[in-house]
């Protein structure tokens, strides 16, 4: 928690957004007239009963929501602050606050120097007008004068290495090509506060890595003040230095950054609905009912360090007399590299070789440290030699788990895809 | 920003619930002047991308219109022109209507087509609509030219019913006129569609309905007494009567005319700069 003294850029005091429901979902005249006309009658509104809720899961009495309620706090010129939170707990609501796009409802926040936002990349460009013209115009907008894009053009063509197309308009792009154009111009961005709200979903794994190291960069090696909006708590946590924790509109929490991303993901656990895959119908003879990850003590679980073994369980209900069933997993990482493949055929184990029909129940264990830290999908085929046609069912990305960083001093910077333990020998 | 701590630092910028009724920043318009040259820059390069005849189509446009008012409302509906050559007369009329209702329709989207980039970053608002008061500037200057052009070859050719009037001297008064007229009713128009869309249904009619309240297919003179001085509550009327009094020595021309356009022009302006205000800072959540 930083107070504020001479180094303070950013100061946030009692901020409150508060947006009326119903009222928003009212778009032309008719709706007012109605309204008035049910008011006047003596009638209840009849567009409030939309959207009345409150938290975003649970019915509310009242009419008006708070984005954010009661923030303060101040940020030091230099700190990268990652803002964490779930969807909904007001993460963006609080960007475009300071990014100006939106006033608040009550409270002050106050600003030395330049303040630039990423909001997202990529506005303003115009699909007609060449890259090298979108630079400047996208420059423009986020408050860079001409001579300062001109002075950069360079580096910043450079950064999003499509030199070759600089001079084509933008409507040809693909659409990662376009982002790291985008990014490249804010990235080069001379603001003394920049704001990043979740670029980095975009664009290929390797272009990820060089605007997290332009934002270590930024922050690190130029004294900037970043604020990092994020659900990669990797990025969070070796990026930033500091983290605010929104939960409901409010601020939980505000600290080093490794400490407050661990306590976001302990109460992740307990707070988010089950990952369980679950179908209880199916035409097929044999198919997949139920499946769960588990812990080594049988809890269910879906968020695991890269230190402890990773349970799937499979309930396979049959439904017709099918032998020599087996089944077939991969393992998907977000990026959809395909990391691991097993087939319990090779393990020498065909799981349903029986007449009998109903639940059946396969646990496979991933064994500690074999993946790296990420979210991982799972991908399931069920088949059988004695079965026409060979391939009975196949489930794309049916149940996924996170896995978070090891205890070791190499943490999130591993590089690999894997991490596993191998055997080392002196021999 | 009042609190008198010694370790407060200097804010550049202040963010709170608050905003003045009346709030025009110049310094940060300024600050933005180019982002608004960027803008300008796009609005005229992109409405010619792909296009083979690119600028000239600033001709084109006018004297076809020109050529169908003159068909249609001279020859067929026989109306009158002062006088004048018919494609002096209705190329006059739609060069300066065509500029007034650009201005119009475009600042009265303003925020529905820049809802996307206004979502998302912050600038001085008002540099969309005035980026496009520009641009169109631009392409009014070239038919302006165009009409000069017109305007010489009849004179070289003995045409003795037309002819320059000092009125002329007058032209950027009424350029400024149509340019602030446009961009007060477009806002005004604008700041009311963030929460009534139907407005926008209806902008295009109105400002239809509005030429034909304006003498730009015939001269306030073919009008009976009567009409003629209702049509003078038109700010727009005294703006296109003057331009024609001007150039081609017909019509009427009347100083306080001109000052009574000019003040309701400003009096809109101010209105339109508060309505604009107030719905900038709250828009993001309505639209």
């Amino acid at each position: 928690m930083t107070t504020l003294n001479q180094h303070t850029v950013l100061q946030v005091e009692d901020v409150s957004k508060m947006y009326k429901l119903g009222l928003v979902s009212t778009k032309s005249l008719a709706h007012d007239l109605n309204r008035w006309w049910h008011r006047t009658r003596g009638k209840e509104d009849p567009y409030l009963r939309i959207g009345e809720s409150n938290d975003r899961a649970s019915r509310g009495e009242s009419d008006y929501v708070y984005a954010l309620q009661d923030i303060n706090f101040c940020v030091d010129q230099g700190e990268a602050v990652g803002i964490i939170g779930r969807n909904g707990a007001g993460k963006s609501t609080l960007l475009k606050l300071l990014s100006q796009v939106t006033q608040p409802t009550t409270g002050r926040i106050s600003v030395r120097g330049r303040i630039a936002s990423l909001l997202e990349v990529g506005t303003g460009f115009h699909p007609e007008l060449t890259g090298r013209e979108n630079i400047f115009l996208n420059g423009a907008i986020l408050g860079m004068r001409k001579k300062e894009i001109a002075s950069k053009l360079d580096e910043i063509i450079a950064f999003s290495g499509v030199e070759r197309y600089i001079d084509t308009p933008v409507k040809r792009y693909s659409s990662g090509m376009y982002v790291r154009l985008a990014f490249a111009v804010a990235a080069h961005l001379e603001s003394e506060i920049l704001i990043v709200d979740e670029v980095l979903a975009v664009g290929d794994a390797e272009f990820q890595k060089k605007c997290l190291g332009k934002m270590g960069e930024v922050s690190k090696g130029q004294g900037r003040t970043v604020l990092f909006v994020s659900h990669n708590m990797q990025a969070v946590k070796s990026l930033c230095n500091r983290a605010i924790y929104l939960q409901n509109g409010r601020l939980k929490s505000d600290g080093p950054a490794q400490l407050i991303v661990d306590q976001y993901l302990s109460g992740y656990d307990s707070m988010e609905t089950t990952r369980q895959y679950k179908n209880l119908d199916s035409e097929k003879s044999v198919f997949l009912k139920s499946a769960r990850c588990l812990n080594t003590s049988e809890n269910e679980k879906y968020m695991f360090t890269a230190d402890e073994p990773i349970t799937l369980e499979l309930v396979i209900h049959k439904q017709h007399p099918v032998r020599g069933v087996f089944l077939h997993l991969l393992i998907r990482n977000n990026e959809e590299i395909t990391l691991l493949e097993t087939d319990s055929k090779e393990a020498g184990y065909a799981f349903i070789d029986t007449d009998k029909e109903g639940d059946f129940i396969s646990r496979v264990t991933i064994p500690s440290r074999v993946l790296r830290s990420g979210r991982f999908h799972v991908t399931l085929g069920i088949a059988s030699a004695q079965h026409d046609p060979f391939q009975i069912e196949s489930l794309d990305s049916f149940i996924s788990f996170d896995v978070l960083a090891d205890k070791t001093p190499r943490d999130a910077r591993r590089v690999a895809l894997l991490s596993t333990i191998l055997d080392w020998k002196n021999v | 920003m009042s609190d008198a701590r010694d370790n407060q630092p200097q804010w550049d910028l202040v963010i709170e619930s608050k905003t003045p009724l009346f709030r025009l920043n110049f310094r940060e318009l300024w600050r933005y002047r180019d982002l608004l040259f960027l803008m300008v820059m796009r609005d005229y390069k992109a409405s010619f991308k792909q296009t083979i005849l690119g600028p000239i189509w600033f001709f084109i446009q006018p004297l076809l219109t020109s050529t169908v008012y003159s068909v249609i409302f001279g020859m067929i509906a026989k109306l009158g022109t002062d006088g004048n050559p018919r494609l002096l007369f209705y190329l006059s009329g739609v060069i300066l209507w065509n500029y007034f209702s650009t201005c119009l329709n475009s600042s009265a989207n303003t925020f529905i087509s820049n809802a996307n980039i206004f979502g998302k970053v912050y600038f001085p608002r008002l540099i969309m609509p005035v980026s496009v008061i520009i641009s169109n500037m631009l392409r009014f200057s070239v038919q302006f030219l165009f009409f000069g052009l017109a305007l010489a070859y009849y004179i070289i050719q003995g045409n003795t019913a037309v002819h320059i009037t000092w009125v002329a001297l007058l032209t950027p008064v009424f350029i400024l006129i149509m340019a602030a007229l446009g961009l007060s009713m477009g806002l005004i128009v604008s700041s009311l569609t963030t929460k009534y869309r139907d407005l926008t249904h209806l902008i295009g009619f109105g400002v239809q309905l509005m030429m034909y309240a304006t003498p730009v297919v015939y001269p306030a003179s073919e009008l009976p007494l009567k009409w003629q001085q209702i049509i003078q509550y038109n700010p727009m009327t005294a703006v296109i009567e003057g331009f024609r009094y001007a150039f081609l020595g017909s019509g009427t021309f009347s100083p306080s005319m001109l000052l009574y356009s000019l003040g309701i022009t400003v009096v809109l302006f101010f209105i339109s700069v508060i309505m604009f205000n107030k719905v900038e800072k709250g828009f993001m959540d309505t639209v």
